[in-house]
């Protein structure tokens, strides 16, 4: 009568799960980071316009609870922001909200996307592309005005 | 027990039962027992909702021939007979009441056909009960103050007349899907089983009751003339597809796809409306007092869902429910306008801001205080938070202009030229050098000490009594240099906390500080609400400060609009978990040396046992202060909210009666839903200190208007 399929579809809540992203930059073995990032309450918080200010992601991250700071990404050369934010809560419940309910909207008009972070430590406020911005943005072929136009790879074609 | 998990489903498994124990009668025992046993469980912990959708299961079971319905009556005349038990409070009579008629629909047509006596007997009591129960809490709870074009009728009130309509209908229910109709020959020769007798759990000091509901009601069979007909507000089918679309909300909330999905295919699509019964279910949740059942982000997030699976109707529907709830505003409740204000900027800010602006230049012809136009300008002003000031200049039509929100830059007195001749005006420019100059706290000190005193008249002034020069002059200058983003002026505060924290050590101090970060910020509400955040969690000021602050005389102007009350009810929000959180660091540590006690114990070595209980008593008793202080913090908190409260209202009473004009200014409404606001978004708190607010503030000299809404306050749990 009960099928488990049924029970776990219950108990799912599966915009609060890890994605399949990890940062190679993280020091520690996988299992410390995962375990951080079960109870981390920040947020990485990308596709961001690089016109978004704080403000804006203040006002959308706000509705799901008390934010404790936000950090934003800035280009390494430009130390301008560059398209992605931290987003700290205070309790883990707000940020697991965050994910439920503000992840997959939009800010600016464009479609975020939030995941899970083990934690700000000094030096992930940068963009890690050669450029200085983030990867994606190095080799994307599309035009993008939120985000600089054209990848910079195109750009230096 | 996946029918208490997805109640929305419940006759599929009650069939399933009954196919079960129509093969085996030992099982069917053995599943009523471990109900039953469920359901006392439930009843001893407070969870009242699981419980109804229990006792439904239990009714639903007689259908599927596994209860005797002579059995199911005999409980339910228990509970019935709960409303003749003294001194207990109305909501635990509610709350059987409702479980016993909120199950008819399921089983009223079986249970009347084998008891038609003793269910009329029980019908006549549950009426008599009804007729005589208090609804004082009724306007509190109520979305909206007018009857029309749909009463907002108290929830017990409405599932009366439709179990009476029902009853009427000789108990014929259509809606729900009965799949044990079509197993009909295998259940009838089933051997039914006695529920055990039910002695409902007695009303102890720990059992909390839910309490009552108005129903929301926003829709009617004229709304979709060219649809499926949607059931009357007396129906039974009403009541009981409403209550399945909330089950599916309450099931799915996490998953707001699944939920989507699951609402959009609720049986039944072509004969009901039932895009039209999904938006006003939603809006039910959202606007539902006190509180909604889940943050309300989640609603907002759900309707766009809802969109993406239907862009063809549900946008329409969704469109024409906020013309809807626009066309009502002048009737509707404060907090739900909050909610309405929230959603609606939200929503927009997911589709580009596209609107009709123009269908709404009704508003522009009327008062600025007027709830309308004030609606419109609180959205705009939220529009604008979620982008910036020139978008909102760009998608209203010109005529909006003048409700578009301030363009949010800082005014910096000590900027203009023109203000050469103020006072402190060449301090200022010293400090922004300092400033700009990486100076620390001990320069500012120093930079500060010139500044003159207008409060006092001898020089030797010598510690840093209230100086509201000294702040002005260094609260200006600081924000206005650390204007460019929330994160510059919190790096500020931070920097020059140590100065901050001496000039704003009194009461008066800490009064000053903020209105000079309003006097900086007024065109910027979302800059004064995070840094009013900030300083509180910093301990800048303290809560009491920002209460008197947002009552004082210079925030008059801005006290009816909806950030002032965000900024209030953050800073309740604040204390509340302060509270909380010493009061666990408490109990933590009472569990420790409890712990501590019993490794002792259970060690035959008890040399050291006195010393090792020494630090962590000492903790305790230290937090037990703590804890003690903070609660009276929060006590002051409230006392001083109320009180303001009072005095403003009975101000504006006095005034009225003198004048001989009409209280009921649209000033009136706000402030009066205001004070309501506040006990029903605290409610849990202010129970625990009604004795004092009783004594002290909520007395018989009380204005009537005034004392009416602590009255229907203390209703809700009576």
């Amino acid at each position: 009568m009960c099928s488990g399929g049924t029970l776990s579809i219950l108990r799912s809540d599966s915009y609060v799960d890890l994605s399949q992203y990890r940062d190679q930059h993280f020091r520690g073995t996988r299992y410390d980071q995962e375990r951080l990032l079960r109870k981390s309450c920040t947020l990485y918080v990308g596709n961001l316009s690089f016109y978004t200010t704080e403000e804006q992601i203040h006002e959308l991250f706000g509705k799901s609870g008390d934010i404790k700071k936000i950090i934003m990404g800035l280009d390494k050369v430009k130390k301008t922001a560059c398209g992605f934010c931290f987003v700290e809560y205070y309790a883990r419940g707000d940020a697991e909200n965050a994910m439920r309910y503000i992840n997959g909207t939009r800010l600016d008009d464009r479609i975020i996307r939030t995941d899970w972070d083990a934690g700000f430590k000094e030096g992930r406020q940068y963009g890690r592309g050669r450029s200085g911005g983030q990867v994606r943005d190095e080799y994307r072929q599309d035009y993008d005005a939120g985000r600089g136009g054209y990848g910079k790879t195109v750009q230096c074609q | 027990m996946d029918a208490r998990l997805l109640p929305e489903k419940l006759t599929v498994y009650t069939t399933l039962v009954g196919l079960l124990n129509a093969r085996n009668y030992n099982f069917g025992g053995e599943f009523v027992e471990a109900m039953i046993r469920q359901l006392k469980e439930c009843l001893k912990v407070n969870m009242y909702n699981e419980a109804v959708h229990l006792v439904r299961f239990l009714s639903d079971l007689v259908n599927c021939h596994v209860i005797a319905a002579p059995s199911m009556v005999a409980m339910f005349e228990n509970f019935v007979s709960v409303t003749q038990e003294e001194d207990v409070p109305q909501v635990r009579c509610d709350w059987y009441i409702f479980a016993f008629l909120s199950s008819l629909p399921w089983v009223g047509k079986e249970l009347y056909e084998k008891k038609d006596a003793e269910m009329d007997r029980l019908l006549s009591q549950t009426e008599s009960y009804l007729k005589r129960r208090q609804k004082i809490h009724v306007p509190m709870l109520q979305v909206w103050t007018a009857d029309k074009p749909h009463p907002q009728e108290e929830y017990l009130d409405c599932l009366w007349s439709q179990i009476q309509k029902l009853k009427k209908d000789r108990w014929q229910e259509r809606h729900i899907l009965r799949p044990y109709l079509a197993f009909d020959s295998i259940l009838c020769e089933a051997l039914q089983h006695n529920l055990p007798p039910f002695t409902p759990p007695p009303h102890t000091e720990d059992s909390v009751y839910p309490m009552p509901r108005v129903i929301f009601r926003m829709f009617d069979y004229t709304d979709d003339p060219e649809g499926p007909v949607m059931p009357g507000s007396h129906s039974v089918e009403r009541f009981v597809i409403e209550e399945n679309l909330h089950c599916i909300i309450k099931s799915h909330w996490k998953e707001r796809k699944t939920c989507a999905a699951q609402l959009l295919s609720y049986p039944g699509n072509n004969k009901i409306p039932l895009n039209y019964h999904i938006v006003e279910v939603i809006f039910a949740e959202l606007f539902q007092l006190p509180s909604p059942p889940h943050i309300e982000v989640m609603y907002t997030t759900l309707l766009i869902e809802l969109c993406k699976l239907q862009p063809g109707s549900l946008p329409q529907v969704l469109a024409q429910a906020t013309e809807m709830l626009y066309m009502r505003l002048d009737t509707m409740n404060t907090t739900c306008v909050d909610r309405f204000i929230n959603w609606f900027s939200h929503h927009l800010s997911n589709f580009q801001f596209r609107w009709s602006w123009e269908d709404w230049s009704d508003c522009l012809t009327q008062d600025l205080e007027k709830p309308k136009p004030k609606f419109v300008r609180e959205v705009l002003e939220k529009c604008m938070r979620l982008s910036y000031h020139q978008r909102i200049i760009d998608i209203v039509p010109a005529s909006f202009s003048v409700l578009s929100p301030a363009n949010p830059v800082c005014i910096y007195k000590y900027g203009d030229e023109n203000n050469r001749s103020l006072p402190g005006y060449t301090v200022a420019l010293c400090l922004t050098i300092a400033i700009k100059n990486k100076a620390g706290n001990d320069e500012i000190f120093s930079i500060l000490k010139d500044v003159p005193n207008p409060n006092q008249d001898d020089d030797d002034d010598e510690g840093f009594t209230f100086n509201p020069l000294k702040i002005e002059v260094f609260v200006q200058t600081l924000l206005h240099l650390a204007a460019k983003s929330f994160s510059h002026s919190f790096s500020a505060l931070a920097k020059f906390h140590e100065v901050f924290k001496t000039l704003a050590e009194s009461d008066e101090g800490k009064l000053h500080v903020l209105r000079v970060v309003y006097e900086v910020w007024k065109n910027h509400p979302q800059m004064i609400a995070v840094l009013v955040d900030k300083m509180i969690r910093t301990q800048i000021v303290d809560c009491a400060a920002v209460a008197n602050w947002i009552f004082s005389s210079e925030l008059a102007h801005d006290f009816t609009r909806f950030y002032i009350w965000e900024i209030l009810h953050s800073t309740i929000r604040k204390m509340n978990k302060h509270v909380l959180k010493i009061h666990k660091e408490l109990e933590d540590t009472k569990a420790r040396l409890a712990r501590q006690h019993k490794r002792r114990d259970s060690d035959d070595d008890d040399r050291s046992s006195d010393r090792e209980d020494g630090p962590l008593e000492e903790q305790i008793e230290r937090l037990q202060e703590k804890v003690e202080s903070a609660q009276s913090e929060q006590k002051n908190l409230f006392l001083v909210i109320f009180q303001r409260f009072i005095m403003l209202l009975t101000e504006h009473l006095v005034r009225c009666e003198t004048g001989g004009i009409d209280v009921f200014t649209p000033w009136y409404k706000s402030c009066i839903e205001r004070l309501q606001q506040i006990f029903l978004q605290h409610h849990q708190i202010i129970q625990q200190y009604m004795v004092t607010f009783e004594n002290l503030l909520f007395t018989a000299e009380l204005d009537h208007h005034i004392l009416a809404v602590f009255q229907q306050f203390c209703a809700l749990q009576a």
